[in-house]
């Protein structure tokens, strides 16, 4: 990483211009990042990190005015504002009202009156399935994860947050009310849907095993996952049980001292834009559904996005548990007993 | 005199000094980095002990270590008892002249891409991959057997990479070993298998020792095998290192469980130490 860093310090200094971006590997796709770049005659230098915390630790090892902007999930843009990371955005410049209302996420993207982020892309952590191998009437309810009957078919997504948040909804739970007192309930519900797991992956193992028939469920799965895979395997599919679905959304933000902060606007706008919204959502690195209601995705894309059961979609998802630090500590250290759970 | 005495004496730290400071440019002072940060707490407070308690008040830490230690010795003597007799094959069996053909085939796992190597015995050991079709096509099983995504796969992507590794340190071990041992052996009446036992093994135990702890310190430091072929089942220490830094940034507990798995490194240095000298006894 510090080698990384030391040659992407030599490409900052060569082209001081340029836009240097953290981001998410959505991010990287060319066909995103080349008409912002042609028509800006600059050039975006990125770097990909998985994780607000390496993403912070990245920041925290560069010098002041490296980074111009960043990805980050909705829900963490207060830990950056906390350590003075960011820059309030111009609301009056940026697209607010043409968002889907309940992505704006305002409890987290404003803080203290200001805005310090902007959701760019959201979806949802709920059952991604092969519609061929499980009967989809099952995938209405988040029983069937615990179910005999789809045991050993089974591959959990690899982060705690949202795991934990279908497993407070399987047990009746809302995810912005989880306190520590309901972890040993939750913990409970994950132990079920481990036994029933052949495996517990990270992004591409856990969409690797969807896709080659490893396992027919995926817990944590969504559009995310099924959408970008929909050509080569249309049988991939999600549901939004009765339950309800975690709701996942990425924001873009500003660095206090980027040293381009006219040049970072102009590309927070790009990507907020109709075009660069449908961009960012069908890139080739994972789909998700454009903040922006206004995306210029084609029918085919909002069909595979399933754009029009948004609304439904969106009534029925709870928000992503946003923990205490202390809460979100103890929440971990029961997804390592689950991991470790034989 | 006195000059050609200082220049004596200069000369060995001169050409000591590049080694000494990437030793500590690279390795002491990360390492004194890391001890500290181990010392003080996530939340920024002061010094603390708190991330090392953690490791021994929470079981499932714990059992990182246990899984780590288990997966380590069960590749270590799978490695070596395969790579022995690979190595005395190519040593001994095959002609010098394809020697080196041989041993360039045997590593030639070394040259591609560990990832890559990993995801490929992914494909292998999946429920769609050779070995399933081979088991169930040929009517051993009815049913595709789960291999790919348990702690079997994480020990076969392992013993495919540290067979080479040992493969060579005896090899090389092998080598080195006179030829008038075993004819002596002979004239005074030993046997292939009493040559063998008596005198061979023992002259090769240092390569095998030196194979087997580099096996040991690789394996037990290795994040991308289990991660990618253990399907996280279970966790080993590695992964739980890694599993403190990527959302919440922990780098204080992250540091307290390395700096134990360093410990334990350390032991099993120690406990090898008398093999690993480079000069032999």
């Amino acid at each position: 990483m510090l080698r990384q860093h030391c040659c992407w310090r030599w490409g900052a200094l060569a082209q001081a211009a340029d836009l240097n971006a953290l981001i998410w590997c959505d991010h990287a796709d060319p066909a995103l990042l080349q008409p912002f770049e042609e028509a800006n005659g600059v050039k975006v230098n990125v770097k990909e990190f998985e994780g607000t915390g390496a993403g912070m630790a990245i920041v925290e090892q560069s010098q002041p005015g490296d980074w111009d902007v960043m990805v980050i999930d909705s829900i963490d843009i207060p830990r950056g504002v906390e350590k003075g990371l960011f820059e309030p955005l111009p609301e009056d410049k940026l697209p607010l009202a043409d968002l889907f209302p309940q992505v704006k996420m305002d409890s987290s993207t404003v803080v203290e009156g200001k805005r310090y982020g902007i959701t760019e892309k959201f979806g949802y952590n709920t059952i991604g399935y092969n519609k061929t191998k499980v009967d989809p009437a099952d995938m209405q309810s988040l029983a069937a994860l615990t179910s005999d009957k789809y045991k050993g078919k089974i591959a959990i997504y690899d982060y705690y947050l949202p795991v934990i948040g279908m497993a407070a909804l399987a047990i009746g739970k809302k995810t912005t009310e989880l306190t520590e007192a309901d972890l040993p309930a939750i913990k409970d519900e994950l132990l079920k849907m481990k036994a029933n797991a052949k495996l517990v992956g990270e992004v591409t193992a856990s969409q690797t095993a969807l896709a080659t028939g490893e396992v027919d469920i995926l817990v944590g799965g969504g559009e995310w996952v099924t959408a970008g895979l929909a050509k080569e395997n249309p049988a991939l599919d999600f549901s939004i049980p009765r339950e309800g679905a975690v709701l996942w959304s990425q924001s873009l933000a500003m660095f206090k001292d980027s040293k381009n902060k006219e040049l970072a606007l102009k590309f927070i706008q790009y990507i907020m834009s109709p075009e660069g919204q449908a961009r960012l959502a069908t890139s080739s690195c994972y789909w998700g559904m454009p903040a922006n209601t206004k995306a210029a995705l084609t029918d085919e894309q909002k069909k595979i996005l399933r754009f029009d059961e948004q609304p439904d979609f969106l009534a029925r998802a709870q928000p992503y548990p946003a923990p205490n630090a202390d809460l979100d500590k103890k929440m971990q250290d029961v997804w390592t007993e689950m991991l470790q759970a034989q | 005199m006195s000059a050609a005495g200082n220049t004596g004496r200069a000369l060995p730290w001169a050409l000591v000094t590049p080694a000494l400071g990437w030793t500590l440019l690279f390795f002491v002072l990360p390492f004194v980095a890391m001890g500290f940060s181990s010392l003080t707490a996530h939340d920024g407070g002061g010094f603390t002990l708190s991330n090392y308690s953690q490791f021994f008040a929470n079981p499932a830490y714990w059992q990182a270590m246990v899984n780590s230690l288990q997966v380590t010795a069960i590749v270590t003597v799978i490695s070596v008892l395969l790579a022995y007799p690979f190595a005395w094959i190519l040593a001994e069996q095959v002609p010098e002249r394809w020697q080196r053909l041989a041993l360039m085939l045997a590593v030639l796992p070394f040259w591609t891409s560990y990832v890559v190597r990993s995801y490929s015995w992914l494909l292998v050991l999946a429920q769609n991959g050779v070995i399933n079709r081979a088991l169930t096509g040929s009517g051993l099983f009815s049913e595709p057997v789960q291999l790919a995504n348990t702690r079997l796969a994480t020990i076969i992507g392992f013993v495919h990479f540290f067979v080479m590794l040992l493969t060579l340190t005896i090899f090389a071990n092998l080598k080195q070993l006179s030829p008038s041992y075993r004819k002596a052996a002979a004239d005074l009446g030993a046997g292939p298998v009493r040559t063998f036992l008596h005198i061979v093994l023992p002259l090769t135990l240092p390569g095998i020792m030196v194979g087997a702890f580099l096996t040991f310190v690789l394996c037990i430091g290795d994040y991308i095998t289990p991660q990618i072929l253990g399907g996280n089942n279970e966790l080993l220490m590695p992964q739980l290192v890694m599993m403190q830094i990527g959302r919440r940034g922990d780098f204080p507990l992250a540091s307290a469980l390395s700096i134990i798995l360093m410990a334990v490194v350390t032991i099993a240095y120690l406990a090898c130490a008398r093999w690993l000298k480079i000069e032999r006894a």
